[in-house]
C-alpha cells in the first residue's frame, strides 16, 4: 500500500508551484454577471419564459390593436377552443421530440383513430365506450409500431414516421373509403363521441371539455417528466442516449413508452376532434396537424435536439398561434400573414434555443 | 498478498471478427488497493475493462466476484453487483441537474401514497444525499445542487462522476483514464479524490495513459500487453521507463512479477 499524498505535497515536480496558487477550487463566480449574461442564464434553467413572455407581448400588441373586443373572456376562450386539438397533437409531439425525435404521422394517426372510433360506433353498432376503446387502442398501436421501429431497428425517426405517415394516410382513405361520417348519424348512435365538443358558461367564457382536457393532460404530463424516474429518464434520453445507456436507463424501453404514449394521445385527439366537429372526415387526414403540433413545440422552445424544453412551453407555444391567428382574424388581414408570422416565429425561436444553449458557468 | 481477491478474471477471450481483442487474459483485484492498468493502444485494456464492468460480454473466461462467479450482460448487472465505472465520457446528462444525474437510473421516489401510486420522486432526499457525497469528497464549492451539469467545469464534473460512483460502489469502482480531459490543478483534485475513495475503504481499478499519475497513487501495476495481462509490477520497485519499456515490449520483464 503507497503512502496516500496530500495536496500539501505535490508529488510531482512540475506541480511544486502549486502551493503558490490560488487555493479555491472551482468557485463560483455570480456577480460579475452583464444583464445579458444574467438573462441567458435565467431563460437557461426557466425554458417556458420565452414562450410566455412572446405570448404576453403578442395578446398586447392585438390587444391595443384591435381594442376591447380582442380582451374580452369570450375572444380569448374561443381561441383556447381553436388550440384544443392542436395543444394535445403538440403535448404528444413534445413527449417524441423531448427524446430528440420527432413524430410525423402524429395527425395522421389522429385522423386513422376518429374514422375507426366513428365507424365501430355508427357502422358495426358497437357500444361507444368500446368504439371508443378501439379507436385509443389503434392510436397506441400506431405510436407503438413507430417506437418499436426507432428503439429496435435503429432507423432515424424522421425516416420512421415519414414512412409511417404515408402507410397510415393511406390505409385511413382504402379503409374508409374516404366516406365521412356526418354528425347526425354520430348523435343518432350515441353521445359520448361528442362529449367533448359540451361548452359551458363562466361569465362570457365559454369553456368545452376538451379544452379543459387539453389544460389538464398538458399539467398531468409536466408533472410526469418532473416528478418521475420515468420523466428524468426521457429527458437524459434525449439529451445523450449514450450517458443514459451508461447510467442505467434502458434507453429503449423509454423510446418505446414515448412513442407509443405519443400515439395514445394523438387518439385523444381524435375524440376530442369529433366533439368539436361533430361529423368525422377521413379527409382530414390531408391537413398538416402533424406539422401545426410540431410548430407548436418548437414555438414554445422544446429544442429539436432533444432533452430540453418544458411542456409548459407547447401549451403556451399552440396559445401563441391561436392568438396570432384570432388577432389577424379580427383585425380583417389577409389570412397567409398568419401563415408568414408561424414562420418567424418558428425560426426566432430555434434561434434564441441555440442561444440559450451557448450558457456558460 | 496473503489476502483473497474481491475481483479476479481467469482466461478472458473477446474475438471482434478477425481481430482479438482479449487473449486469455488474468486479472486481479485485491480489497482496498488502487490498482493502475496501463497499456499501449490496442492492448486490450478497454476490453477488458468493459467486460469487468458489464459493457461486453466475454467469449470466453471466467469472472468472479468475492469468490462467486459472476456473468455481467449490461453495465446495470455489474453495478447491482456493487461495482460502479466511471467513464471516460462520464456518463452525466448536461441538462439535468447534479442531483437528477447523481440518482439517475435508481430514483428514489416519496414514502406511502405519492410515491406508490404517483411515483413521485423524493426530491428533497435525493439532493440531501447529493449534497452529503458531495461534501464528503469535499466537493461542495458546488454551490447550488439543482445547477444542470453542462454548466459545471470539466474538474466539477468529473467530481460529480466520482461521487456517484463512490456513492453507489459498494465493492469496485472503475475509473477510465479520470484525468485525461483535465488541467494540472483538476487532475491534482481528482487524483486527491481517488486516494479519499480508496480511505473509505472501496478498491478502485484506475485505467491511464498518465504514468506520473499511476505511479503517484497505484499500489500495484497491471500491465497489459496484446491482449493479457503481460505482469504486474510495484510502483515502488520500477521505474516509470521500466514499466513504458514492459508495455511496449521493448524489455522483458522480471521472473517475479510474471508469476503474480
Amino acid at each position: 500500500m503507497g503512502e496516500p499524498n496530500t495536496a500539501a505535497q505535490p508529488s510531482q515536480e512540475f506541480e511544486k508551484v502549486l502551493v503558490n496558487s490560488s487555493t479555491q477550487v472551482a468557485s463560483f463566480d455570480t456577480h460579475d454577471k452583464t444583464a445579458i449574461q444574467k438573462i441567458q442564464h435565467f431563460l437557461h434553467s426557466t425554458p417556458a419564459a420565452v414562450p410566455f413572455i412572446v405570448l404576453v407581448a403578442a395578446i398586447l400588441i392585438f390587444g391595443i390593436a384591435i381594442g376591447g373586443k380582442f380582451f374580452s373572456s369570450y375572444t380569448l376562450t374561443l381561441i383556447l377552443q381553436q388550440i384544443a386539438i392542436v395543444g394535445i397533437l403538440g403535448a404528444a409531439q413534445t413527449l417524441v421530440i423531448l427524446t430528440a425525435g420527432i413524430d410525423l404521422s402524429i395527425g395522421v394517426i389522429m385522423v386513422l383513430s376518429a374514422v375507426i372510433m366513428g365507424n365501430c360506433a355508427v357502422t358495426y353498432g358497437l357500444p361507444a365506450p368500446l368504439a371508443i376503446l378501439i379507436g385509443l387502442g389503434v392510436g397506441s398501436a400506431c405510436g407503438f409500431l413507430n417506437g418499436l421501429l426507432v428503439s429496435r431497428l435503429k432507423l432515424p425517426p424522421f425516416i420512421v414516421t415519414l414512412g409511417t405517415w404515408y402507410v397510415i394516410m393511406s390505409t385511413n382513405f382504402i379503409y374508409s373509403a374516404n366516406e365521412t361520417i356526418r354528425e347526425a348519424d354520430v348523435a343518432a348512435v350515441t353521445r359520448m363521441l361528442h362529449v367533448f365538443g359540451v361548452s359551458f358558461k363562466v361569465g362570457s367564457a365559454v369553456l368545452t371539455l376538451g379544452v379543459i382536457t387539453m389544460v389538464a393532460l398538458v399539467f398531468g404530463l409536466w408533472y410526469a417528466l418532473n416528478h418521475t424516474a420515468w420523466g428524468r429518464h426521457l429527458y437524459a434520453v434525449g439529451d445523450d442516449p449514450e450517458a443514459a445507456k451508461l447510467s442505467g436507463i434502458r434507453t429503449g424501453r423509454v423510446l418505446l413508452s414515448a412513442y407509443t404514449l405519443a400515439g395514445l394521445i394523438a387518439a385523444l385527439a381524435a375524440w376530442v376532434s369529433i366533439g368539436r366537429n361533430g361529423s368525422i372526415s377521413p379527409s382530414a387526414a390531408v391537413t398538416d396537424y402533424n406539422l401545426q403540433a410540431i410548430t407548436a413545440a418548437v414555438i414554445g422552445g422544446i429544442s429539436l435536439f432533444g432533452g430540453r424544453g418544458s411542456i409548459l412551453g407547447t401549451l403556451i407555444g399552440a396559445m401563441i398561434v391561436g392568438v396570432v391567428s384570432m388577432g389577424l382574424n379580427m383585425m380583417g388581414a389577409d389570412p397567409q400573414w398568419k401563415v408568414f408570422l408561424t414562420g418567424v416565429l418558428i425560426i426566432s425561436a430555434v434561434a434564441i434555443d441555440q442561444w440559450i444553449r451557448k450558457v456558460a458557468a | 498478498m496473503t489476502q483473497e481477491p474481491i475481483l479476479t478474471a481467469r482466461g478472458l477471450v473477446k474475438r471482434y471478427g478477425r481481430v482479438t481483442a482479449l487473449d486469455h487474459a488474468d486479472f486481479d483485484l485485491y480489497p482496498g488497493e488502487i490498482l493502475a492498468v496501463i497499456g499501449d493502444n490496442g492492448a486490450g485494456k478497454s476490453s477488458m475493462i468493459k467486460a469487468i464492468s458489464g459493457a461486453i460480454t466475454p467469449d470466453e473466461g471466467e469472472i468472479k466476484l468475492e469468490g462467486q462467479t459472476v456473468h455481467f450482460r449490461s453495465p446495470m448487472d455489474a453495478r447491482a453487483a456493487g461495482i460502479e465505472t466511471v467513464y471516460q465520457n462520464l456518463a452525466l446528462s448536461p441538462a439535468l441537474s447534479i442531483a437528477d444525474n447523481m440518482f439517475l437510473g435508481r430514483e428514489i421516489r416519496k414514502p406511502g401514497i405519492m410515491g406508490k401510486l404517483f411515483r413521485t420522486l423524493d426530491r428533497s432526499a435525493m439532493e440531501k444525499m447529493a449534497r452529503a457525497k458531495l461534501s464528503e469528497l469535499g466537493l461542495m464549492t458546488i454551490q447550488n445542487i439543482n445547477q444542470a451539469v453542462e454548466t459545471l467545469s470539466g474538474g466539477q464534473r468529473q467530481g460529480v462522476a466520482v461521487a456517484r460512483a463512490a456513492a453507489f460502489g459498494s465493492k469496485v469502482v472503475i475509473m477510465d483514464e479520470p484525468t485525461a480531459a483535465l488541467g494540472v490543478k483538476e487532475s491534482r483534485r481528482v487524483l486527491e479524490l481517488i486516494l479519499d475513495v480508496r480511505a473509505r475503504g472501496l478498491p478502485i481499478v484506475l485505467i491511464s495513459h498518465n504514468m506520473p499519475h499511476v505511479f503517484e497513487v497505484a499500489d500495484r501495476i497491471h500491465v497489459h500487453r496484446l491482449g493479457k495481462r503481460l505482469c504486474v509490477i510495484n510502483p515502488k520497485e520500477h521505474t516509470m521507463s521500466d514499466a513504458v519499456a514492459f508495455m511496449t515490449g521493448a524489455k522483458e520483464p522480471p521472473r517475479e512479477a510474471l508469476a503474480a
